[in-house]
Order: C-alpha cells, then structure tokens, then sequence
C-alpha cells in the first residue's frame, strides 16, 4: 500500500498533500484567526494620508531591514516601548495597493533602533530631516545611509519650506539652500507619528516578562567612594536620551540645536529651569528647534543623572543635583499645570 | 636558515587566526561576571559546535600550508649538483684511487631492457592514461582526473551547461551587490546614489543569489539526475529552456524594481511583487512538470531517493510560493505568521530539501559507491517533511504572534536534530573509507565541507530558537553568520561539489586543479572569516542590549566585527571570479579535439 518507492503519484501526492495541510494548520489558518479578531486600537491608524504615504517611502527606501518595530514580552525591549507590542496594534496594517503586499514592519534586524516609539522619543522634524539627509550631521558614528534624494536644492527658500542647515563637510559642493522633498516630508510625519497608543480603559497591557535575566547589572561606572546618592549612569542616560541633538561634545548643532557647554542654563546655580526643560520641553528660542519633554518617562534619580552629567562635563563646572530635588520641582510642575502634564 | 621560514609561517597564521577568535575572550571574561551566559546549552552547543569547524579547518590549513612550504624549501636539483661538483674538485688523491679503481667494475653494466625486451610499447586497451617524466615533486599534490562521458545527450549537456553558466553570473553578480553593501557598513557614504542605497540593494543581493543562482543551479543539476536516475531521457529540453527564460527573467525585472524602490512591503525573500514573482513560480511550475513527467516515465523500477527530495522540494517551494503571496490572511499580523512561515520554509522546503536529493545522488557517484542507507534517506525525508514544516515563527520569538505559535516552532526546531543527524550519518557513512578518494579529488572537498556544515549550520540553528539564545542573538548580525553558514557553507559548497563532479564530464575539459584549490581555500577562509566574527559581534551586542546600554555603543562595537565581515566577502567574491573561470573552462572553452590514444606519443620515451 505505502509503495512510495514505486509510485511516483503517491509519493509526489503524500509528500505534498502532507505539507499543504500542515502549512494550512501552522501558517493560514493562524494568520486567518489574528486578522479577523484583531481591530485596530482607537488612534492607532495612520490619521492621514501623508503618513500613510510616509510609510510607503519607509517600505520603498527599505528602511525595514535594519529597523524593528516590534516591543517584545522581555525585560531587555523595555527601552523601546511602555509596554510589549500586542497583535492590536498592528490590526490596521493592510495590503499597501493592488501591486505590494502588506508591509512587513515588525522587522528581524535590529542594526539600527527600534522605531516603535521614535516619535515619542525624537519628536523634532528639524533632527529627522537632518538625519535623513545624512545620518553623520547629527550622530556621528551612525553607519545609516543618507538619502540626499529626498532633498533638493533651491535658489530661494519657500515660506513653508524646511531649510536645513548643512555644514559644508557633508554637502557635495552644492551651496544652494537645501529643503526637503514632498517624500521626505512624508516620511518624517510617518516617524514621528510613530508611538505606542494606550489601551483602552480597564485593559491592562501584558506585563513584560523577566526571562533569566541577568543578575543586575553594575553599572560601568561603579559609584565612587564620594558618593551618596547612587545615582543611575548620568553618561549613559545622556547618551541614550540627549546626545542625537547635543551631540557627545555638548556643543550641539548650529542653527538646530543649542549647545550645553558653557551653557547659562545648564550651569545655573539654581538648577529648576534645566530641570523644568527636562520635564515640560522648551520651546522659547527662536533660532533653534522644539524640545521634547522627555523628562516624563524618566525617573527623578535618571533625571537628576543626566543633569548632574551635563553640569560637570565639556568644562562645566556646576554643583550635581539630586533625587529629591528633581522630586520636588517635578511636584511644582504638576500643580502649576494641574490636568495637562497629567500623563 | 632555509627552515627557519616554516615557523614563522606558522606562527603568522597563528596569530591571524588568533586574531579572529581573539575578540571572544573579553565576552567570556566580563560576562560570567555578570550574566550567566555561557552556561547556557543552547550557547555552550553553538560555541562547540562552530569551535569544532574553526579549529579543524585551521589543523587542516596548517598541514597544507606546512606541506607547501617544505616543498618550497627542499634542494633544488642544479643547487645538489653544484655541490657535487665542489665535491669532486676537493677530492684527495686517496679518494680518487679509490674512485678509480671503482671504474672498472663500472664499466659493466646491464642494459636495462634485459627483462622487458626492447619492443616498443603498445597500449591497446587505453589502460595508460598519464605518463609523466618530470620527476620532481609538484608543489599541490595531484588529483585524479575526471574523463569523458561520452553516453550524455547532447541537448542534455547543451540545458544543464546553460543553468549553470546563468547561475554562475547570478552567483558573482550577486555576490558583488554582497559584497558592496557589506563594504557600506564600514563606509557608508561610498555613494549618494538612490539606486545603490543599502535599504534598496540588500533585497537585491538576497534575491539574487536565492533565485538566480542556488535555484537555477539546482535545476540544472536536477535535470542531469532525474534524466540519469530513470535511465530515460528528460521528459522535455524545450520546457527546460522555457524555465530557464522565465526565472532569468524574474531575476533581472525583479532586481531593476528593488533598485527603483518597488517591492513588496519588504518582507524578506518575498520583496519580488507578485507580477516578478509570478515568472518565478510558473518556470518552478514547468520545471516540476518536467521533474514528473521524467520519473513517470523511467525505466527503472523504484524511484531513487535523490528523485523524492527533488520533486518534493519542487511541490513543497510551488504551494510555498501561492501561501506566502496570496494575500486573503496577511492583514494586520497574519503578515507576520505568513512571514515567518514563508522566509523559513524557503530555505528549508526548497533549497535545503532539493539539494540534498543532488548529494543523494553526486556523492555516490563520485566515491564509485552506493549510498550507506536508503531508509535512512527516506526517514530524513519524511522527518523533514513533518517537523521542518512546522518551525516558522521561530523567527518571532517573544513577539506579539501567538505563545503556542513560538512554543511548536521552538520545540520541532529542537526535532530537526534527526532528519539532520539522519542525514548527515548517512553521508559520512557512506564516505567512511574512501578518504583516499576524498584526498585524491578535487570535488569531494566541496560535497564534505558542505556535509559538515549541514551538521553545523543546521544544529545551530535549532539552538538559535531556543528561547533563551534569543535574549542574546535576535535581532543581531548573528542571524547574518547563520545564514550565511547555511545558503553558503552548506548548499553552495554542496552545488559546487555537485558542479566539479559532472561538468568535467560533459565536454572532457577539465579545470585547473590548482584553480579547484584556490576556489575552494578563498571560499572556505572567507566563510569563516566572515561568519565567526559577525557571531562573535552579535553575541557581544545582545550582551550589551540585555544590560540595558546606549543603543548606539552596540553599533561602535560591531565596527571591526564589520570590517572583518568585509574582508571575508571579499575573499569570498575572489572565489567566485576563481570558479566562474573554471566553470568557463570546464564548458564554454572549444572541446580539445580526441585523438584515440591522447597522451601515449610520450609513452615512447620510457
């Protein structure tokens, strides 16, 4: 009966009628059951349709293989999203156009960071479009391509135009004002449209799980005799949250981003506005960009590490700051703008 | 002071391969500090696993490289002579009474001929076939020759030679675009050009070398085995060309469309749109119709073994086609499941399987031997088959997909050991006493290379899913070493052994052997050079992901893992000039006219 090695109709017949059912089992029918019962969560469809075009520049310029877009279940993703990535959140996703199938953004490499949350993280277009055009502008040991492309030059400068403002070592002798193209603009609203949304009222988020973690980690640079407070690595928190604007030197971009060396700010004795920027962003200078508030998913010790690092680093010689100073002006903050900051 | 050269080659070669590994053992100072990593069985088996093919293939070169250089320095003839000479003129009159009182009894001598008669030398039969008087050493030791077979259709030899010339431009096409985006990741402002970006190219390369050359020279290969296996001739050579123009031509579109920025939502190996692709999958079509219709017609009773995993393959990579493209379940995740299951099954289904049927085939043939096992063979068909088919969303551990989707790919990719043990005792018993044969042929090299990396790669792999391994190794450049380890070091090393194995019989041309080594040594050493540092990178970068450092001082670290990346490729690219060269030898140069006896003219002279 099982005469495979004779039959050439049965062999080719079990051996594919085999595989098609197990694929049906493993892969159709799996993928079948997390489209129908998985619906969009509110807000997390691309509200318009720049972005939506944005995202088919980021599938075009094959952005997907080097960048995740995936939080997974584990202790280590934490850096990368409030809580892990559940099928919901990629219930909008659908078949691009006739032509391309549905993007395939959750990813498999991770060459460069995730970007669950890089409108969160990096909310400036003014950094987008400089590091679009060429990664090196602002991180400079980026090994990103850079995608001139997506900008061109002018003679004059629109009214709504975003001029960048290139240092000559990364132009290719051009002098013209360099501005994005409508692709680029799209593909910026598409970045930085990119956060987790929350989840509706009375679901709770699956927690992330500690997988063998590591025993905790020591920190590289092990607190000192000196000090106190063990505050958390001011120069790694620097390097993670601040540096991709100002830069490792502290001297920050011109005509972008201000510098934090020599800084007034930064090297007040009284230390509440740098700290009040780092909780509530700042937005008062007109000749640099927006700055996000990135103090709110910080801790107040994280807050006060980052701190302390820019007022005794570059020559800065400023009094380190505390927990519980940071704790404090963090109150302040949150009864002067009772409701709005609530998150 | 002739000898001292030896060991300071040796010590040179040393030290670079010290310097390769050299990096690893910062990880395994700090981390056991730290983290408990390397007590972990998934790690402690890679580790092993890959130190068993580094170390061996280091002993190996050793020998060789030794062996060369002895030659190198041993006496050369006119040094020996002038000695003599010096000898001679130095001689004290004692000496030379003694000498000449020696030649008389020297004046008598036999005349050489007196058990052999002086008739000339006749070979009738053909049984001599190389006559050499160079009595020197040659510098790489000889191999035997492969010979004519005559009893090959010629519209057989005309197919099979046409896949493998358009599989061989694809492979060195393909491995310069390799070569250029891997050479981006240590310069990546090289060029400004949209078409030549790495986001567009790296699609290219992969598609490149999966389509164009592992598919297309597969099939060719194929072709040869189902028509031989049968003992019939191939069902159709005219469909075998329309297959090969379609897949060329899914290719080439396929490639200009990545480069101008269209391709199907980027999810890997499936980046063709379904226009391209759809040439793919009807010159895949035609080619199991073919496959069929040639085993239905053999005159042999039973179908061999090589003949299941062939038109398996062919079945398993045409359904895999239609699931992974048809879009009515891949909004929202079920992209992502149909992902997983679709890059898997590629490799596994299609290249993996169909390869295997031509080791099933070629390895016999080129030992003069049958294989070791057929039920071995057919239980690594059917256990392939049920477990291969099942371990996708391995690639998606600890994402949002299903906890059970993750837990059954984990567990049947731990199942994989016995079709790939199965496998791999079938080949090296089959090989077991005949390693004069493997030392005497320029192609068995290829085909155990490529058996010992099934082992490795595959074994790798099933650990590479365990769920701890992808704390450390998801999402790093140590999925890129996998890969590599398996479409290279397993089913090209296996391709190019198949190749060696019949091209030379096709037309009678041979190639160099001396160009044989030198292809085989650069892609060896290339293989390694890139895959060990790329694992030992990744490894360091999931280390410092897990204890939550910077992102970007994951990406200055991997700097000299990339660069040692680069350099691999480009060994391995000069491989690639090194084969298409012999393969160009071996079937494009005009067929040496035959006389009947070849080479006897020099027989005259014993």
């Amino acid at each position: 009966m099982f005469d495979f090695h004779e039959n050439h109709q049965l062999l080719v017949g079990t051996a594919g009628g085999i595989f098609l059912f197990l694929s049906l089992l493993i892969a159709v029918k799996p993928a079948y059951t997390v489209q129908e019962n998985n619906a969009p969560l509110p807000g997390s469809l691309p509200a318009n349709a720049e972005i939506r075009a944005g995202m088919n520049v980021f599938i075009e310029e094959g952005c997907v293989a080097c960048h995740t877009q995936q939080v997974r279940n584990i202790d280590m993703d934490k850096m990368w999203g409030g809580r892990p990535g559940i099928p919901a959140d990629y219930a909008w996703r659908q078949r691009i156009d006739n032509l391309r199938a549905t993007p395939s953004t959750l990813g498999t490499e991770r060459t460069g960071p995730d970007l669950t949350e890089i409108g969160e993280r990096q909310p400036s277009e003014t950094w987008h479009y400089l590091h679009l055009f060429n990664p090196r502008t602002v991180v400079k040991e980026s090994i990103m391509p850079a995608h001139p492309w997506l900008f061109q030059s002018v003679a004059t400068v629109g009214q709504y135009d975003n001029e960048l403002t290139v240092l000559d070592e990364y132009r290719s002798g051009d002098r013209g004002h360099i501005v994005p193209t409508e692709k680029a603009r799209q593909l910026v609203a598409y970045l930085v449209s990119l956060k987790q949304v929350d989840l509706p009222g009375g679901t709770t988020a699956p927690p992330f799980i500690a997988y063998k973690k590591a025993s905790p980690t020591v920190g590289a640079n092990a607190p000192g005799p000196g000090a106190a407070t063990a505050l958390p690595d001011g120069a790694a928190l620097y390097t993670t949250h601040c540096q991709a604007c100002h830069q490792a030197n502290g001297e920050g971009l011109k005509g972008a981003f201000p510098p934090l060396k020599s800084s007034a700010v930064v090297n007040d004795a009284n230390a509440e506005l740098l700290v009040q920027i780092i909780l509530q962003g700042y937005n008062a200078r007109e000749e640099y960009a927006v700055m996000p508030a990135i103090g709110a998913k910080l801790s107040d010790s994280e807050i006060a590490a980052i701190a302390t690092h820019e007022r005794t680093s570059w020559g800065n010689k400023a009094a380190p700051l505390t927990a519980d100073f940071v704790k404090k002006i963090r109150e302040t903050v949150k009864t002067e703008t009772t409701g709005t900051a609530s998150r | 002071m002739k000898n001292s050269s030896i060991p300071i080659k040796r010590i040179t070669l040393l030290t670079a391969i010290a310097g390769l590994i050299g990096p690893a053992s910062p990880v395994l100072a700090q981390s056991t500090a730290t983290t408990n990593v390397w007590t972990q069985p998934g790690i402690i088996g890679t580790v092993a696993v890959l130190l068993l093919v580094v170390v061996s293939v280091a002993l190996l070169a050793i020998v060789r490289l030794a062996r060369v250089v002895q030659q190198l320095n041993t006496q050369p003839d006119d040094e020996r002579e002038r000695e003599f000479e010096e000898t001679i003129a130095n001689l004290t009159p004692p000496q030379l009474a003694l000498i000449l009182e020696r030649r008389n009894a020297m004046t008598t001598h036999l005349s050489g001929v007196e058990l052999a008669g002086d008739s000339y030398a006749h070979d009738e039969l053909g049984l001599v076939n190389h006559v050499t008087t160079d009595m020197h050493a040659p510098l790489v030791a000889e191999k035997k020759r492969t010979y004519h077979s005559s009893d090959v259709a010629q519209p057989l030899i005309q197919l099979v030679s046409a896949y493998l010339v358009c599989a061989t431009f694809w492979l060195v096409f393909g491995t310069l675009v390799g070569w250029y985006v891997g050479v981006k990741f240590v310069r990546p402002d090289v060029d400004h050009l949209e078409w030549l970006s790495f986001g567009r190219l790296r699609p290219v390369h992969t598609n490149m070398v999966f389509w164009g050359w592992t598919s297309l020279a597969m099939l060719g290969l194929g072709y040869f085995v189902v028509a031989r296996t049968g003992n019939t001739r191939l069902f159709s050579y005219r469909l075998g060309w329309v297959s090969l123009l379609l897949i060329n031509a899914s290719v080439i579109i396929g490639s200009i469309c990545l480069m101008m920025g269209i391709n199907n939502g980027g999810g890997e190996y499936r980046e063709y749109v379904w226009p391209v692709m759809i040439l793919f999958a009807i010159g895949l079509i035609i080619a199991f119709v073919n496959f069929y219709q040639t085993v239905a017609r053999r005159s042999t009773g039973e179908i061999y073994i090589s003949n299941w995993y062939m038109l398996a393959g062919l079945v398993w990579a045409i359904t895999l086609s239609v699931i992974g493209y048809l879009p009515f379940y891949q909004n929202g995740l079920g992209e992502t499941v149909i992902q997983g299951y679709y890059m898997h099954m590629g490799v596994g289904m299609w290249f993996m399987t169909f390869t295997l049927g031509l080791v099933y085939y070629f390895l016999p043939m080129s030992i003069n031997k049958p294989i070791y096992s057929y039920s071995l063979g057919v239980l690594a068909f059917w256990t392939q088959l049920l477990f291969y088919s099942l371990i996708g969303t391995h690639h998606y551990v600890f994402s949002p997909l299903a906890w059970w989707l993750q837990t059954i790919a984990i567990v049947f990719s731990a199942g994989m050991f016995i079709p790939v043990l199965a496998g791999t005792t079938n080949f090296l018993m089959t090989l077991k006493g005949s390693s004069k044969h493997i030392a005497d042929s320029y192609s068995l090299p290829f085909l155990l290379v490529g058996i010992l990396f099934y082992f490795v790669g595959s074994v790798q792999g099933s650990m590479q899913a365990f769920r701890f391994t992808n704390l450390v190794w998801h999402f790093t450049d140590f999925n890129v070493a996998h890969s590599h380890i398996t479409m290279y070091g397993i089913v090209a090393f296996l391709l190019w052994g198949c190749i060696y194995t019949v091209a030379p019989r096709f037309l009678g041309r041979e190639p160099k052997q001396l160009l044989v080594g030198v292809h085989f040594w650069l892609a060896l050493i290339g293989l390694l050079a890139y895959v060990v540092p790329l694992m030992v990178g990744g490894t360091l970068k999931g280390l410092s992901w897990m204890a939550d450092k910077p992102f970007l001082e994951s990406v200055v670290l991997m700097a000299p893992f990339w660069l040692w990346r680069a350099i691999g490729g480009t060994l391995m690219l000069l491989s690639h000039l090194v084969f298409a060269y012999n393969l160009y030898d071996m079937l494009l140069r005009k067929p040496v006219v035959r006389t009947s006896l070849p080479r006897l003219t020099s027989l005259a002279h014993v």
